[in-house]
């Protein structure tokens, strides 16, 4: 079964601001899931220097031998990537479907102070929903 | 292939959840109204709305990308379209025009023919020095501050104050670089 590991938001400073892991593997405590946030968001800025083409937006997806590292920056700067089974599909649709979740459940809620890390109850919900259906779809194919 | 940047709001607009009209008219002109008796300078007023909308405008414009598809512009000319065309239409069901612009590009007028805001509204004598509709170029600076365009947003016509449209005049200041790391050593 394909299946996704774990996803990350990060603020366009580069401070995680959400994260969860999805089964057990990949799983990482605190410290590690912030490490990897913070290197990711230094090697997606180096890449987007080290590129030959001009105005390129940074690395899209990496992939490893035991994940893909799917990632998408929004023009504002924030950054959402998921950590999933090699060869995992639809993960840009995913990615794009998170962005309006969190326009919609975070950036509406009056009380989420901007750039801050995410404690919004609706957001989980719709968040965990999406994802169940994303694996549904999986699991149909 | 990238996805082809919409033209008009309209198929947004049609999509996206929307309130009764004048639920919306009638609560922007209680928040003007407690405003005026909080305040009590109208200066202060034009301040307090221009704030209010740039804190929506932060935010706001991350919906604006998730749900409108566009991608980024290339210059200000085409920001002030998508702004007149698909902004507009997608959060407040109408459809500006661009106009004005300088020689070099950077300043432009967005004219409103038709604004929901000031359906009922009649501004007494007391409150002539008042911009009613101040929440929105609030809304635009924020907005745009945010995909690193510094900008200065202000009324040159506005239709409570007897002129025959509402017309926002957007001057761009600075378009700040968004390479990082920023480079601090120099």
């Amino acid at each position: 079964m394909a299946a996704i590991y774990s996803l990350y938001i990060i603020n366009k400073s580069g401070g995680l601001i959400f994260y969860k892991d999805y089964g057990s593997a990949g799983r990482m405590d605190t410290n590690d899931s912030l490490r990897v946030a913070s290197l990711w968001h230094s090697m997606h800025a180096i890449s987007q220097q080290l590129s030959p083409v001009a105005g390129c937006s940074g690395i899209e997806l990496l992939e490893a031998d035991t994940f893909d590292l799917h990632c998408f920056q929004s023009l504002t700067g924030t950054k959402f990537f998921v950590v999933c089974e090699p060869g995992t599909q639809h993960m840009e649709a995913l990615l794009k479907v998170i962005y309006e979740l969190y326009t919609d459940y975070v950036l509406k809620n009056p009380f989420y102070e901007m750039e801050m890390p995410i404690r919004c109850e609706l957001f989980d919900i719709n968040l965990s929903l999406t994802v169940q259906k994303e694996r549904v779809a999986l699991l149909g194919r | 292939m990238a996805p082809v940047a919409p033209r008009s709001g309209d198929a947004i607009f049609a999509s996206v959840e929307r309130v009764n009209a004048e639920l919306f008219t009638l609560t922007y002109g209680a928040i003007v109204r407690q405003l005026l008796t909080d305040l009590e300078e109208v200066e202060e007023v034009n301040k307090q709305l221009d704030q209010m909308g740039y804190n929506i405008g932060i935010r706001l414009i991350d919906e604006f990308l998730a749900k409108s598809n566009v991608a980024r512009c290339v210059d200000f000319k085409e920001t002030a379209e998508v702004i007149a065309k698909v902004g507009f239409k997608m959060f407040l069901g109408v459809t500006a025009s661009v106009s004005n612009w300088d020689a070099d590009g950077t300043c432009c007028s967005i004219v409103l023919e038709d604004n929901p805001l000031v359906d009922f509204v009649e501004l007494p004598d007391t409150c002539q020095g008042l911009y009613y509709c101040n929440v929105l170029s609030g809304v635009i600076r924020g907005a745009l501050e945010m995909v690193s365009m510094k900008t200065e947003v202000t009324w040159v016509r506005d239709m409570l104050r007897g002129d025959d449209a509402f017309e926002l005049q957007v001057k761009l200041l600075k378009q700040v670089p968004e390479e990082y790391p920023y480079k601090d050593d120099e």
